[in-house]
């Protein structure tokens, strides 16, 4: 866009207006997604439906096993791409040094972390479901969204752990730490803010997916209990609601559950973050 | 003596759970391509690639009509998409103050953590029937899709543009503004350039997330498995393919599902490798940024 | 009696051959102090003592260096003893981001130690002997990240000490400092000269006069001259080292 009838100082303004335009837009579109959502939404939710069990395949009742479902598999895959993403990450940013070996293990989380999610509900259904036996259960579904959430632990944490001053790792091996001492009292506890972000990066990813566990977690209603037992999580039912028509109104109610629980992880992890560096760097 | 053992042993350990990611994907890669292969080759590979009818009931799986409708979506999107969110990356990066900066921030955040799901159950209850009454037809097709893609890839887009902006040298600006130029003359001819080959790599990323993306777009595209006749001709992508009859596939059928996730896996393997390369060629580093 | 004797001492980075055929001796329980224009290899010296330029992969280095009569570069020496007994303050005070107890304490943890009645006694020594005990006791538990420069630098020095070393090492350790922080830390260093040897690399040849009793005056990664500190500063035998000391270059 080269005005070249108009002053510089005119295009300047024009432009200024365009780039303000596009960040309103931005903006605009997500509130309009959540407004509508929650307006919609916000009035289906009471206790009754929170703690309810689900009745007519979702037409009526609640969508208390559904919310278990979903934190069931969330926490369980958690639990597994934790310590596999940390540690990848305190090999990568301590360890490794700039070899072929690194260059493939990096390529390998970024191509993880590209794999389309349907992709990873056929492999969770050929090898979790079929070849392990597990069957369609809270496990198959986990070990899935475990695989998914790897390269987002394993990156974020690298790049924080990376950032940590290395004057810090030189006062500890000064003072006669070894290489792990260091690593384990002085760097993680340093990089913990960005590796807890990682961890919740990977657990909002798990939360919101239904494609990858649709073929993983079977599709019951009911309560699961064991890790075996099979699931529904909350975007799966939502998929369901919707797509079948069962039912409008608990759809919404179910995306505005969905939704909040999405928004409030994202805020808890910005105020964690902040009050705990806040704290350390003695503010 | 002891500590030096179990230091070996930490650094050992720590090395094979980073090793884990390969071996995931050699796994993932060899049930899927085993999986895959009775289809083509009972089929036919050329056949099943170019093949122009999906006819399971038929024994006819020819899946180039959603190759083309997978395409087709990606580049209406990245149409729509691109001129936004370029110009919201530079007004966060160059224009907005930093009090506006941090407030666009978490909105960016917020919007990439709204799941895929939610966004395909908003574009059928608000965006169909809008469509549908703004240009006749059923509503569903690929300029729906197209639209809500557009609206998922924004934060991939802006969040990795705007990293690539603001990580031109500062100098680089100073020297352009100390010669007399106005902000929007250094930002054309100095930082976009710059930044170039970061945005370059921010839209193949966008690309990726829209190949890949299969459940809101189901939702909305309408899954007729013909080469779309216009914008508004609902079409089947590779991805809703397999998420729609997966639950019935047996035989030949469910091969030739793994066969479309084979397709699927190679082309954003290639834009990944596209992405790499250009990063690679101009040796920036972005930071973490994936499909 | 010798604390550290040094003899032929060649180190590399690479290529670079950074420190010359160094030959040096240290009393035990006196302050030396290390002078010398920057990329003298003063620091690199001071860095070979306790093995910390082992972090840079391409460090090289022959020659014999000796703790007490014990070969520091010897294979089958324990890196991670060696630093316990040579600690070392940095040029920038690097507290870690943990409160100002447990960055004392933090010594004591890594080499075992689990009693914490003991743990807190020797935090409370350490403090008190690096003359900021009274500044910090009723905020242990904070972090130390919030302390002024000299007072963090102080509970490095704290933190070298509760790991009751023989050597302590210093890099320009006042020069991050404003001048009253830098007088108490040089006061800090006469009273620790009773119960420790202490090598200190400075670039304020003021603070070398005051603070040590031997000085060594290194230029392009050879010692030009050694000595005691009022000899080398009122008497100097090198044309040299008069040169720099009289502020002709450096």
């Amino acid at each position: 866009m080269n005005f070249n009838f108009i002053s510089a100082k005119i295009s300047q303004k024009i432009m200024n207006s365009i780039f303000l335009l596009s960040g309103i837009i931005t903006l605009t579109i997500l509130v309009i997604i959540l407004a509508y959502i929650l307006i919609k939404g916000l009035p289906v939710i009471n206790l009754e439906f929170i703690f309810g069990q689900v009745e007519n395949q979702g037409a009526s009742g609640g969508i208390f096993p559904i919310i278990i479902s979903s934190l069931y598999v969330t926490l369980l895959s958690v639990l597994i791409s934790t310590p596999l993403g940390v540690g990848a990450a305190i090999y990568m940013a301590e360890y490794a040094n700039d070899g072929k070996l690194t260059r493939i293990i990096r390529f390998g989380a970024e191509i993880l972390a590209s794999i389309p999610s349907i992709v990873y509900g056929l492999f969770g259904l050929s090898f979790f479901v079929i070849f392990l036996n597990l069957g369609w259960s809270i496990f198959s579904a986990s070990l899935v969204l475990a695989i998914m959430g790897i390269p987002t632990i394993f990156q974020v944490s690298e790049v924080s752990i990376r950032s940590v001053p290395s004057i810090y790792a030189e006062g500890s091996y000064g003072l006669g730490a070894t290489k792990w001492q260091t690593i384990y009292k002085v760097v993680l506890p340093a990089a913990l803010s960005g590796i807890v972000t990682g961890i919740i990066l990977g657990m909002t990813r798990a939360i919101s997916e239904a494609a990858a566990v649709m073929y993983a977690v079977g599709s019951s209603i009911t309560m699961p209990i064991s890790i075996l037992d099979p699931g529904r999580p909350l975007p799966l039912h939502l998929y369901i609601l919707a797509t079948e028509g069962i039912s409008l109104p608990n759809a919404f109610g179910t995306a505005a559950v969905l939704v909040i629980i999405v928004l409030i992880i994202t805020f808890l992890t910005n105020y964690f973050t902040e009050r705990y560096q806040n704290k350390m760097m003695g503010k | 003596m002891s500590k030096l053992t179990s230091e070996t042993i930490m650094e050992k350990s720590l090395f094979i759970i980073a090793l884990f990611s390969c071996l995931v994907i050699l796994l993932i890669i060899s049930f899927i391509f085993i999986e895959a292969f009775p289809a083509i080759q009972e089929y036919g590979i050329a056949q099943f690639l170019f093949g122009n009818i999906w006819a399971p009931n038929e024994g006819q799986f020819g899946v180039f009509a959603m190759i083309i409708g997978s395409l087709y979506v990606t580049f209406i999107a990245l149409l729509m998409s691109v001129p936004l969110s370029l110009s919201c990356a530079i007004f966060m990066a160059e224009v907005a103050s930093s009090k506006v900066r941090k407030f666009l921030k978490p909105v960016i955040q917020t919007l990439s953590g709204i799941p895929s799901v939610v966004f395909g159950f908003f574009g059928l209850i608000l965006l169909v029937p809008f469509i549908r009454s703004q240009f006749g037809g059923t509503g569903f097709g690929i300029l729906t899709a197209a639209i809500i893609l557009s609206i998922m890839i924004l934060p991939t887009i802006i969040s990795v543009s705007y990293d690539s902006l603001r990580a031109v040298p500062q100098d680089y600006k100073e020297a352009s503004l100390g010669l007399g130029a106005t902000n929007w003359q250094t930002i054309r001819r100095v930082v976009f350039p710059s930044a170039l080959p970061g945005i370059i790599t921010s839209i193949i990323l966008g690309m990726g997330r829209a190949v890949g993306e299969t459940l809101a777009v189901l939702m909305v595209i309408g899954n007729v498995a013909k080469i779309p006749a216009s914008i508004l001709s609902p079409a089947r992508t590779l991805t809703s393919n397999i998420a729609l009859e997966m639950n019935y596939a047996i035989g030949i059928h469910y091969n030739a599902l793994f066969a479309t996730a084979v397709v699927l896996f190679i082309v954003i393997i290639s834009l990944l490798i596209i992405a790499n390369h250009i990063q690679r060629k101009y040796s920036m580093d972005i930071g973490g940024g994936t499909l | 009696m010798e604390k550290i004797t040094v003899e032929h001492l060649n180190t590399y980075f690479g290529d670079a051959h950074i420190l010359k055929d160094i030959n040096f001796k240290v009393a035990e329980n006196t302050v030396t102090a290390l002078i010398g224009p920057s990329g003298c290899g003063k620091s690199t010296f001071l860095r070979s003592i306790n093995r910390m330029n082992d972090l840079i992969p391409a460090f090289k280095c022959d020659g014999t260096l000796l703790l007490d009569d014990e070969d520091v570069y010897a294979p089958e020496m324990d890196v991670v003893d060696l630093r316990r007994k040579v600690g070392m303050v940095f040029q920038k005070p690097n507290p870690f981001p943990k409160s100002i107890f447990e960055n004392v304490a933090y010594g004591l943890r890594i080499h075992g130690e689990e009693d914490e009645d003991f743990i807190k006694q020797r935090v409370e020594e350490s403090l008190k002997s690096a003359a900021i005990w009274d500044e910090v006791k009723d905020k242990l538990d904070k972090s130390a990240m919030g302390l002024s420069g000299g007072q963090q630098q102080r509970l490095c020095i704290a933190r070298t000490i509760a790991n009751n070393p023989e050597v302590i090492l210093m890099d320009e350790p006042c020069s991050a400092l404003d001048p009253i922080s830098t007088l108490k830390i040089e006061d800090l260093i006469h009273e620790l000269k009773k119960g420790y040897t202490i090598i200190i690399v400075t670039h304020n040849m003021q603070q070398a006069s005051r603070v040590s009793d031997y000085t060594s005056f290194f230029l392009n990664g050879e010692i030009i001259e050694s000595g005691r500190t009022e000899q080398i500063f009122v008497s100097p035998k090198e044309q040299k080292t008069e040169e720099y000391i009289t502020g002709r270059f450096g």
